[in-house]
């Protein structure tokens, strides 16, 4: 690695391996994963549900709910190591210099507290303001993510407030403190398609703005296509595939990725034409089969597949597109 | 088609009357669904589609007599359902079925597989008891599960293994029209795609009709033969698949499909959206004339007080705008 690529990074993660405490013993639910951020990048992790696409971000933060932890690995942000922080330097990251948006506006707003002292908070805490410079700035805010009459807004009380315009508001405080990074954990799934589009223009805009980096966290292909720099797909706890996006899109290599993206019905398809389905379920965390996790799934799956678990490698004559697959090479021939 | 629909909804309204206020002392109507016309042709699959709270799942629910309509009849072989009490309701019954959203709590989590699909075929007296078995083994077999998931209990099941056995109780009384509410919209992509290829697989082999309630537009072009577009209780637009995606005439239609993401990066990053404005006004005021002049990029004065007609613009292409044909 380069000198001018590891000041580049902002965020460098390293065998993150995250278990949960089960009655068995712990089971792994994030299996060693390395990723990275650049600074201005926007990153999309893509993966079903239960791939731990959340939990690794949230581990990061060390926000992992009660008897899941962080068994292995490094994290570090912005030449730190997250994971040797004490909990007052993390409080500090927390919000400041990385922004959270998490899915559910609903149960993540405080129901009883009005949106501006919300939005305020942060500001205080970690940027010293004082409540009336607070204020101002979170008027500006509300502002900035286009809610109308952010004077009066501010005064509101989330359930005054429509799923749309609180996931702003939610964006809004991710934002207060112009983090560095900020981390947007499907931030669109319960919104409609045309309020989905109004957010992820407003997150193209503000990026721009404020020149921060974006891990935007889904499992719809079809929505990051056209906001991300880069994608990972994660299967299982691991990441199967890591590519530019264009690249990804273009020549997917892991069998997972092709499935993935064959199984989106697509608006140019011939209709009424069977989809591409993956066969068989994901695998519980804790019964992740020997070798390959997708292998019991895989329309490729060798000998080899079921017995040894592959690495994530640069694809041949690519540097920047890895996959963890056996078998790639022959999804590129059948490509 | 050109034979009898199956379904012939005629001005079907429902309304909501709710009490606002801390101490409930303000009466106010929810005008959930409002001169609701269509037919319903046999073995086809119309969907509905548009935002929350559009009323898609209301007309699913008012069909089939779940909502007691406020107005309006539904005529099945017939007869008007909405005229109907729960008793004389249940021989319908058996042809019209729903699948909802979420596979997690429509399902019994104390009976098993085979119990809740044997319910209904008990319930309408379509098997002994002998026969049962051997029935349930071969709705599972249909949805793509082995027999032997009948002992199973719903928490050992995945959510797509769920969704198959609602879909095997839905079918377990051979019913004629099945709604699908969303039936597809908590499942995990690759889950999503294998039970839309199972929705195709048994249209085509026992001759269903589906009325599919959805808010991904994808995926309503993929299995529709006609598409209706709801905003706020009110049909904005109808027409076969590909008129509606090709020709797209009403505003909102036009908005919604300009949202739509796909999977090509170039597109997306070039593509000139043409993002609605605003939030759907509340329904319970909804807004007079044409409900959706509000956010509409082309309103005109008449839109503001006048409801537009529902008519033909082009043969079977139906929409309720004011701009279109210069009305």
């Amino acid at each position: 690695m380069t000198g001018t690529k590891t000041e580049n990074r902002l965020l460098d993660v390293k065998g993150l391996t995250v278990e949960i405490e089960t009655r068995s013993g712990p089971a792994v639910i994030v299996d060693g994963i390395d990723l990275h951020v650049d600074r201005g990048e926007t990153l999309g992790v893509v993966g079903e549900s239960g791939c731990g696409k959340s939990l690794t971000m949230l581990s990061l933060m060390r926000l992992l709910p009660n008897k899941i932890h962080v068994a292995k690995g490094e994290a570090h942000f912005d030449g730190r190591d997250l994971q040797k922080m004490s909990n007052r330097e993390l409080r500090k990251v927390r919000g400041g210099d990385i922004g959270f948006v998490f899915q559910d506006p609903m149960t993540s707003l405080n129901p009883v507290m009005r949106i501006g002292e919300q939005l305020a908070e942060p500001l205080i805490y970690h940027r010293g303001m004082s409540k009336k410079e607070a204020r101002a700035r979170a008027v500006e805010l509300l502002r900035l993510v286009g809610i109308p009459g952010p004077e009066q807004r501010i005064e509101a009380y989330p359930h005054e407030l429509s799923g749309g315009m609180r996931q702003r508001v939610m964006i809004a405080i991710g934002l207060a403190c112009e983090p560095k990074l900020l981390i947007a954990d499907e931030p669109t799934t319960a919104l409609d398609v045309t309020i989905q589009a109004q957010i992820v223009d407003l997150v193209k805009g503000l990026r721009e703005k404020l020149g921060m980096s974006v891990v935007w966290i889904t499992h719809d292909l079809a929505l990051i296509a056209g906001l991300v720099d880069r994608v990972i797909v994660l299967y299982a706890g691991t990441v199967v595939e890591d590519a530019p996006v264009d690249e990804l899109y273009a020549h997917p290599r892991h069998p997972y990725t092709r499935g993935l993206l064959a199984s989106i019905p697509k608006l140019s398809d011939q209709p009424a034409s069977r989809l591409n389905s993956i066969g068989g379920t994901p695998p519980e965390p804790g019964r992740r089969p020997q070798g390959c996790p997708f292998a019991p799934r895989c329309p490729l799956a060798m000998d080899i597949c079921r017995t040894h678990v592959p690495k994530l490698e640069p694809v041949a004559a690519a540097g920047s597109h890895r996959t963890a697959c056996f078998a790639a090479e022959k999804a590129r021939e059948a490509a | 088609m050109g034979a009898e629909p199956l379904l012939k909804i005629e001005n079907l309204v429902k309304h909501f009357h709710v009490r606002l206020g801390a101490f409930g002392e303000r009466a106010a109507t929810v005008h959930a669904l409002d001169d609701f016309t269509l037919d319903i042709e046999e073995g086809e699959t119309l969907s509905l589609v548009g935002e929350s709270g559009c009323g898609k799942s209301t007309t699913g629910f008012t069909i089939l007599n779940l909502h007691r309509a406020t107005a309006g009849k539904v005529l099945y072989k017939g007869q008007d359902l909405t005229a109907l009490d729960e008793k004389r309701m249940r021989p319908f019954r058996r042809d019209l079925q729903i699948v909802f959203q979420d596979p997690y709590s429509t399902l019994n989590p104390r009976m098993t597989v085979g119990e809740a699909i044997g319910e209904p075929i008990l319930f309408h007296k379509l098997a002994t008891k002998t026969e049962l078995e051997g029935k349930v083994a071969a709705l599972l077999t249909d949805v793509g599960l082995p027999p032997r998931f009948a002992s199973r209990y719903p928490h050992e099941l995945s959510g797509g293994q769920r969704q198959r056995v609602v879909i095997a109780r839905a079918l377990a009384c051979q019913p004629k029209f099945i709604v699908c509410d969303e039936a597809i919209s908590a499942l995990d992509v690759s889950i999503q795609a294998q039970i839309i290829n199972l929705l195709l697989d048994l249209q085509e082999k026992y001759g269903l009709t589906y009325l599919f309630i959805a808010h991904d537009l994808a995926v309503v072009r993929h299995i529709s033969t006609r598409v209706g577009v709801m905003y706020l209780g009110r049909l904005a637009e109808l027409a076969s698949r590909d008129e509606l995606f090709d020709t797209p005439l009403h505003p909102y239609t036009k908005a919604l499909l300009s949202a739509v993401p796909e999977t090509d990066p170039q597109h997306e990053r070039d593509r000139k959206r043409q993002i609605l404005q605003g939030d759907v006004p509340s329904p319970l005021d909804p807004p007079a004339g044409c409900r959706f002049h509000t956010r509409c990029p082309i309103a005109m004065e008449v839109c503001r007080h006048k409801v537009p007609n529902w008519k033909e613009a082009r043969p079977g292409h139906l929409v309720a705008c004011h701009a279109v044909n210069g009305e």
